[in-house]
């Protein structure tokens, strides 16, 4: 059943949400030029002057550069190890718990802080971890001195992947939930007939029957190997930790709209989406091929 | 099911018992926290003497921030715009995600146009160009600035969720449909719209939450205060710092001379449409998500 003339209406249903993301999607796409020019505001992109590589070879030769993309690196690999690990292990938990009641309530209760906002979320960890806060009061109790939790750089990327994790733990369960609610109630039965242990139960039905969703969520992770995490950074970190805190993205913000460098901003930014691009196609690759996932 | 109840394994679902809701309670305590801070005496909290409970109880940075223009100003601006941003994204989600929906034999260009899509979430010029393009298009300081950049980011994802969920409606009921004389617009509104509900309300609790935490196209977009949406004001007030350099002992300094119990409020009050949307919205979303993602 099908109707040549329906493919015009097709059109006419995409038309605006095209125009929708070529304006506002695709068209900044060619502000990258920007990267390879001598870029002068007021004559803007069509008036600057072509510099070709000079931007690049410039940005090799900072300092900055290198460290920032370390810093990214290995905030963004302990968060994707943490929220892959920890949501397990939770998921795990909640799943061995058999009132229904609680575990629903739980549930809710966990998802909450992936809602709230890295601004609010924030504020609220700066005062908990500030200098007279709650956290600094009951280490006083225990006779510690106050520390300075967010202007201490060596603290800092540990504080960042931990309240990350805090904050996205629940809602990564979600995946966890569906794949155990799909394991087949049988091999259980199958299992306790045959004498198995809670643990044993774990390790021969439970595990393995969510393998395919380890491997998945693992190789996908693989993608935002250079997404630390803009947000939650920008509202936490400060001078201080500038060291070991600043990421691509935050430095961009400050290069290129606070100090103005147009040409290197976008040229780091460039060089972070082409190498972010190439990720993301090789992890859903490995992803349709290691666990026949497609994401349409 | 058969289970194996010894007191070994009636032990082990106590201690799990209290973990999980050792672990639950952390994700509400700093929001209660927060909420027993604003409900302080401004001394009190400077005192560090604040717990689970209000101390000097009073409702006075409720009555300033009264008095903020400025904050409900702001709070006026992310209603709108998260009215404009959930409305615009719940029109053109269903209209885009139901041709590309079809197979490539009822709709040619379908596979084209999806990859084109798709490449605008996988592939971005960066903060400079978007910039860039802002100003040129004259959006600066405009609400559409926000809506508009803001959405098209999260529309590709909330496409693919959408898109999903029309594949595994089943095909008898558009066939049936399209015997009775039905045409593709008629199949969408009366047929298709009707029977995603779960989706609809997940991909709209997405663009409402999203558009309501959303602060850095506030802070980038808009160069008056006056124009910035809620989560841009009360960054730019709680937590925005002097990027210049700075010592521990300024840092220090500022964070003792906040006005914490103001700033709670702040917080507080700018989560609780989040805190009253939630537990409406948060059925659907377990459903919609595993529904619209994960396929067996």
């Amino acid at each position: 059943m099908y109707n040549k003339g329906f493919a015009k209406h097709y059109y006419l249903m995409l038309l605006p949400g095209l125009i929708w993301l070529f304006i506002f999607s695709i068209v900044p796409m060619f502000g990258i030029v920007i990267a390879f020019q001598n870029y002068n505001p007021v004559q803007g992109i069509l008036g600057s002057e072509f510099v070709g590589l000079d931007t690049f070879e410039y940005m090799f030769s900072l300092n900055d550069t290198a460290s920032i993309f370390m810093n990214t690196i290995s905030i963004a690999v302990m968060k994707i190890i943490g929220n892959l690990v920890i949501p397990l292990i939770f998921a795990l938990m909640l799943n061995e718990l058999k009132h229904m009641i609680i575990k629903r309530s739980i549930q809710t209760i966990v998802y909450l802080p992936h809602f709230l906002s890295w601004v609010i979320l924030g504020g609220i960890i700066l005062d908990i971890f500030s200098f007279q806060g709650p956290i600094n009061q009951i280490l006083g109790f225990f006779g510690i001195d106050a520390i300075l939790f967010f202007g201490r750089a060596d603290l800092f990327p540990f504080l960042v992947v931990g309240s990350d994790i805090w904050k996205e733990f629940g809602f990564n369960t979600i995946i966890y939930l569906a794949a155990l609610t799909g394991i087949n109630p049988a091999l259980y039965e199958a299992a306790s007939i045959d004498g198995a242990s809670r643990s044993r139960m774990l390790w021969h039905v439970t595990l393995p029957g969510i393998r395919t969703t380890v491997v998945l969520l693992s190789v996908l992770g693989l993608g935002n190997v250079l997404n630390a995490g803009f947000d939650q950074i920008f509202n936490l970190y400060n001078p201080l930790v500038y060291s070991t805190g600043d990421i691509i993205d935050t430095w961009v913000y400050r290069a290129g709209l606070l100090n103005m460098q147009y040409e290197l901003a976008t040229a780091v930014g460039l060089l972070k989406s082409v190498a972010g691009f190439i990720l993301i196609s090789v992890s859903y690759f490995l992803a349709y091929r290691l666990t026949n996932y497609r994401i349409f | 099911m058969v289970r194996n109840r010894s007191v070994a394994s009636r032990v082990f679902d106590v201690v799990l018992l209290v973990v999980l809701i050792a672990i639950s309670i952390t994700c509400i305590l700093p929001i209660w926290y927060t909420l027993a801070l604003s409900f302080s005496s401004k001394s009190a909290a400077a005192a560090g003497m604040v717990g689970l409970w209000p101390v000097g109880f009073n409702l006075n940075s409720y009555v300033q921030l009264l008095n903020e223009g400025q904050f409900f100003q702001s709070f006026w601006i992310s209603i709108q715009r998260v009215i404009l941003g959930a409305g615009l994204n719940l029109l053109i989600v269903p209209l885009m995600a139901y041709p590309l929906s079809k197979t490539i034999k009822d709709f040619k260009l379908r596979n084209i146009i999806m990859w084109s899509v798709i490449f605008t979430m996988l592939f971005n010029g960066g903060l400079i160009p978007l910039y860039l393009t802002i100003k040129n298009l004259d959006l600066m300081n405009s609400i559409w600035a926000l809506v508009l950049v803001g959405g098209a980011q999260t529309l590709v994802f909330n496409i693919i969720l959408t898109m999903n969920f029309f594949r595994n409606l089943p095909p008898v009921l558009e066939e049936a449909a399209l015997v009775d004389g039905a045409g593709p617009w008629y199949i969408l509104l009366k047929l298709y719209i009707p029977l995603s509900v779960p989706v609809l309300a997940t991909v709209s609790l997405f663009s409402i939450v999203y558009h309501w935490n959303e602060f850095l196209y506030g802070l980038i977009f808009m160069t008056r205060e006056e124009f910035y949406p809620l989560q841009t004001y009360i960054q730019q007030l709680t937590i925005s710092v002097d990027p210049s350099s700075m010592t521990e002992d300024q840092y220090k300094r500022m964070s003792e001379l906040s006005n914490r119990t103001l700033d709670a409020a702040k917080l507080f009050i700018a989560m609780l449409p989040v805190l009253i949307v939630y537990p409406f919205l948060q059925r659907f979303f377990i459903h919609g998500i595993t529904l619209g993602s994960v396929k067996e």
